[in-house]
């Protein structure tokens, strides 16, 4: 909540992580990773890699998928996430933007922006509309159309109210789940600022993404998955200039043929 | 034969009943996927409670208590019987069949209990009427028409103005994405039956009331004929679930006004009704009535 002073924010340790989807199929192997306070972290990997896996661990919604943490421990702060509900971790200010969007498309925009403090105790309207003109005052465009239903606005739009909706819960910690999937460049370029300016505002980004030069140039340190275990790990720009990386993930073709 | 104005105000106040049940269809069907084939008996035992306790509460004590237990049975019924284990929205068609299950335990407790009786529910209506210029109506009809009008919008204000109503809506969606906001699914789930109980406590009271003779061990099965007006609306959308009622209540209203008119279709047509007209809306809109996205659900 707003009140925590800010020097005590925790950093989010996941530590040497499985998981398993029922009961037999292995998705993530022994993973660990920190997300410090106020950091950017970001996660790569290609489809299937275990990225969503990870979030999901974190956000408490492996459940939902007949997934189980089976070792392993995740941790924000003093706060244990493994094993626990949704709600647990939203109410330690660790929120979710799930992959896709995944807006409530028959609500308004408005209506969108209220599921998002749904998890926190009971708020005051005052602390509701606060936090509702912070979203504004990032994403102008929202703004103009509260009445509207999320299924109609554009991809981007789309985009924008769900990481809009996640920040209505006063997120410390935001997972963003490929938060570029099918935007135009131009729209990519726009909510990679945005990731920067919430960032800025002081809470911490766990980026999932398979848009490697997006993700690597917000993050300050970054790790690559590959079919469930951690491959490659460290300052985001020190792994964009290794070739693996550049190769598999940015599209660099003339580097690493030797 | 009865005049159009008389068979529009029976149709009005069985309509409004009906929705009462309806809503509670849809509300359910809304928060777990699940088509709740208690709801009849639900009914019956809210109808039962009001029915053994009016003498020592007084009326309106015997239907809060009714409505209250009712409640909480069907809360319970969700919360113990149905959500076990993984909460995994394909389990819906299972524990549909559960309460299948569940209705026929009830049905058979309380048609025990009442046996061939016709309960009396001690309602202040009592055989009275009104005239209206030329319409004469039964003092029991109006109060079913006031009290559904009241009880209906205060449903749909709890779906458009409470955190309940938004967390229903948004999880009624997407699942996932309400549970990522912190929406506590078991809870909201719970919630949607306990109003379903209360809803059906509530219409029993009309159901059992002039000119009906009393509560029987039938009376639940009216429940079924809500089935129809809430698929006709779309299954999971309280405001088709509302026109699906009144549609259906005006039809069989009409239909039994004028059954010397259609003796060709055979004694108690009006009993069909419902379902002729589900059928002949179904044809037309696949989906229901307000069913256009709302169906999407499971």
């Amino acid at each position: 909540m707003p009140e925590a002073p800010p020097d005590e924010r925790p950093a989010l340790h996941v530590e040497h992580l499985d998981v398993t989807y029922g009961r037999a199929l292995s998705a993530l192997r022994d993973v660990s990773l920190t997300v410090p306070p106020g950091g950017v972290v970001a996660l790569l990997g290609a489809n299937g890699a275990g990225k969503t896996t990870l979030l999901r661990a974190v956000s408490g919604t492996l459940r939902l998928h007949r997934g189980a943490i089976t070792a392993g421990r995740v941790r924000y702060g003093d706060t244990s996430l493994d094993g626990r509900d949704p709600v647990a971790a939203v109410r330690a200010g660790v929120v979710q933007v799930p992959e896709g969007r995944r807006v409530f498309a028959g609500l308004t925009v408005d209506e969108n922006l209220r599921t998002g403090g749904l998890g926190l105790a009971r708020r005051k309207p005052s602390q509701v509309a606060e936090a509702r003109d912070r979203v504004f005052a990032l994403f102008p465009r929202l703004a103009e159309r509260t009445r509207q239903a999320a299924g109609l606005l554009s991809g981007g739009e789309q985009q924008m109210l769900a990481i809009g909706r996640a920040l209505m819960a006063h997120p410390r910690l935001l997972l963003l789940d490929e938060p570029s999937l099918g935007l135009a460049p131009l729209m990519v370029d726009r909510i990679a600022d945005v990731v920067r300016e919430i960032n800025a505002q002081g809470t911490a980004v766990l980026l999932v993404e398979q848009n490697a030069g997006m993700a690597l140039s917000l993050a300050d340190h970054a790790h690559v998955l590959e079919v469930g275990e951690i491959r490659l790990s460290g300052p985001a720009a020190e792994l964009a200039r290794t070739d693996a990386v550049r190769r598999l993930y940015l599209g660099d073709t003339t580097e690493g043929a030797a | 034969m009865t005049s159009l104005l008389d068979d529009l105000l029976n149709g009005l106040a069985l309509g409004a009943v009906y929705a009462l049940v309806a809503l509670g269809f849809v509300v359910i069907f809304k928060a777990s996927g699940v088509i709740n084939f208690a709801q009849g008996s639900l009914l019956l035992f809210g109808g039962y409670l009001t029915a053994v306790l009016h003498d020592d509460l007084g009326f309106a004590g015997a239907l809060a208590v009714a409505v209250l237990a009712t409640a909480l049975l069907a809360g319970a019924l969700d919360r113990l019987l149905l959500q076990r284990g993984e909460p995994d929205p394909r389990m819906a068609h299972v524990q549909t069949i559960v309460t299948i299950g569940v209705d026929i335990v009830l049905l058979t407790d309380l048609s025990r209990r009442i046996g061939g009786d016709l309960l009396s529910l001690g309602d202040p209506w009592g055989d009275s009427v009104v005239t209206l210029g030329s319409v004469t109506v039964a003092d029991s009809r109006l109060a079913a028409i006031a009290v559904s009008a009241v009880a209906i919008a205060a449903v749909f204000a709890l779906f458009r103005f409470t955190p309940w109503g938004l967390s229903l809506r948004a999880a009624a969606e997407d699942t996932e994405a309400a549970a990522l906001m912190g929406v506590r699914l078991s809870r909201v789930r719970m919630l949607a039956w306990c109003l379903a109980g209360a809803l059906a406590a509530l219409a029993a009271v009309f159901l059992a009331a002039f000119p009906a003779p009393g509560l029987e061990r039938t009376t639940g099965q009216i429940a079924l004929k809500a089935f129809p007006a809430a698929i006709l609306g779309g299954m999971a959308s309280p405001p088709g679930a509302l026109a699906g009622s009144l549609l259906i209540g005006l039809t069989e209203a009409l239909v039994a006004g004028h059954q010397s008119d259609l003796h060709v279709l055979g004694e108690g047509f009006g009993d069909v009704a419902p379902y002729a007209v589900m059928v002949l809306v179904l044809l037309v809109r696949p989906t229901g009535l307000f069913g256009a996205k709302g169906a999407a659900r499971v």
